[in-house]
């Protein structure tokens, strides 16, 4: 059964690492990362952008995008997959690449789920700063700018690694259009082996689960790190010794 | 294709019962699911409460397995891989009995036990341990306090946790059509490729999955309502 595992491993990591790539399109590992990875780029400003027309005092802004959240979070990510690869190919009236319509799909669904994230971090902080800011002469966009959000998206790089971590895990329907992804390699093995499907899973959910955990790890630390200098306990040992106590105090249950 | 007509599939009995059958389904996955995961979850939870390293590390082994491993590799794994290497006798069996959607229930509900019992864990944790003490102080058993004190509690902080998470089960429920179960999405599909109207069906597909949605939105609004003390008492 290991050596089963360790063979196949052998035998097929590059079709696993990097698919068809030098005789066929990118794919494997290296194209799940690299759709994860500008996802995430371009679901970023989306999501500031919307975050924003959700507190905005127009209407006209702010009912759209309040139905577009609410919509993203009412219905499967696998229904707005279907939707784009039959809208985008019908709107740029061009043939798009599967890994087109599927980075346009998570780019919309993690931007209305991490637009929810912005908010709540802007609501967090309160009227007061955006008073201050007012009473210094910023207008509402330069107070955004320079004194909101800077402080809303510190606190919030823990809550985008693990969006991040979502949207690694998301890619993985894209299996359903065909994006050459890891998850599409890996039954392409399966397809060729076909006696071993235990082990060629396995070894997928394996390799999504060292991904996934060495990030979430990250961003554990990271927010760790960040709960501590907010508190104003700065970086060195004295702060960590200090934050030492409520740690354990917090893990005993 | 023709102009926009919605009627071309609300009129069709045939289309119709699909989309029945559909809901059925994903009803049948996602109810069936949700259960199994509430009982894994409690049983995961007394066993992290209860004293030993090797309970202890097993459901935390279980929860990271679940939660860092994509829900749909979670079920290829289950229905391409496990149901292969079981005994005939048990395959054949499945084979008979609806296999893809009784993988869907185990999958999905094996991995949502895992965010469940988290919800539930941080719900108690969030409980004073004063409560306890004055509980057992009261001549409470360890259960009974549990049963009395700490859980309508701890139940009550999990709620929206909870309740955001049943929706992504039920949300998840389409990843059935992956293993190929009859749930809603697989009947937007099929109904798609007899009626080639794209539009009209996939908006169909979408409505009702965003009306389920909020309902369960709605009705979880409304218990975490009802379970606070507070507003209880004014209202």
């Amino acid at each position: 059964m290991i050596h089963d595992m360790i063979a196949i491993f052998q035998d097929y990591w590059l079709l696993l690492l990097i698919g068809q790539y030098p005789n066929g399109p990118l794919g494997g590992l290296a194209n799940t990362l690299i759709l994860s990875a500008l996802s995430i780029a371009l679901a970023f400003p989306v999501s500031i952008l919307m975050a924003l027309a959700r507190i905005s005092k127009w209407r006209l802004l702010r009912w759209p995008v309040t139905v577009l959240v609410y919509v993203t979070r009412g219905v499967p990510l696998l229904m707005l997959i279907l939707w784009s690869y039959f809208l985008v190919p019908l709107v740029t009236g061009a043939d798009v690449p599967s890994f087109v319509t599927m980075l346009t799909t998570l780019v919309i669904y993690q931007g209305a789920f991490l637009s929810e994230v912005v908010r709540a971090g802007i609501v967090s902080l309160g009227h007061g700063q955006m008073d201050a800011a007012k009473a210094l002469g910023h207008s509402y966009l330069g107070a955004m700018r320079y004194i909101i959000l800077p402080q809303a998206l510190y606190n919030m790089i823990p809550s985008i690694l693990s969006t991040f971590v979502s949207t690694i895990k998301d890619t993985t329907l894209g299996y359903v259009i065909n994006v050459p992804d890891l998850t599409f390699a890996a039954s392409q093995v399966n397809n060729q082996l076909l006696t071993q499907p235990f082990q060629v899973f396995l070894i997928l959910a394996i390799i999504y689960y060292a991904i996934c955990w060495s990030i979430t790890f990250l961003a554990n630390r990271l927010e760790r790190r960040i709960t501590r200098k907010r508190a104003g306990l700065g970086g060195g040992r004295a702060a960590e010794a200090l934050a030492m106590p409520a740690k354990i105090a917090s893990e005993q249950l | 294709m023709s102009g926009f007509d919605l009627s071309a599939i609300l009129t069709n009995p045939e289309y119709i019962s699909m989309l029945l059958h559909g809901i059925e389904m994903t009803f049948v996955i996602a109810i069936g699911s949700w259960l199994l995961a509430m009982a894994l979850a409690v049983l995961l939870l007394a066993l992290r409460f209860s004293p030993g390293r090797f309970g202890n590390a097993f459901v935390a082994g279980y929860v990271s397995y679940h939660r860092n491993v994509p829900t749909l590799v979670q079920l290829m794994l289950w229905y391409f891989g496990i149901f292969t290497l079981m005994p005939d006798w048990l395959t054949s069996w499945l084979a008979g009995h609806n296999a893809e959607a009784i993988f869907a229930v185990i999958g999905l509900g094996l991995c949502q036990a895992a965010y469940f019992s988290e919800d539930l864990r941080s719900g108690l944790r969030a409980v004073s341990p004063g409560q306890m003490e004055a509980a057992r102080a009261l001549g409470h058993g360890y259960l009974s306090a549990m049963r009395f004190v700490m859980m309508p509690q701890g139940v009550r902080n999990a709620l929206p946790p909870l309740i955001n998470h049943s929706v992504s089960l039920f949300k998840n429920s389409s990843l059935g059509i992956v293993i190929g179960a009859s749930e809603l999405t697989h009947a937007v599909k099929e109904v798609e490729n007899l009626s080639f109207r794209t539009f009209e069906i996939y908006l169909i597909g979408t409505v009702l999955y965003l009306f389920f949605s909020l309902i369960i939105m709605g009705l979880g609004a409304f218990l975490s309502m009802r379970a606070d003390p507070v507003r209880r008492a004014r209202a």
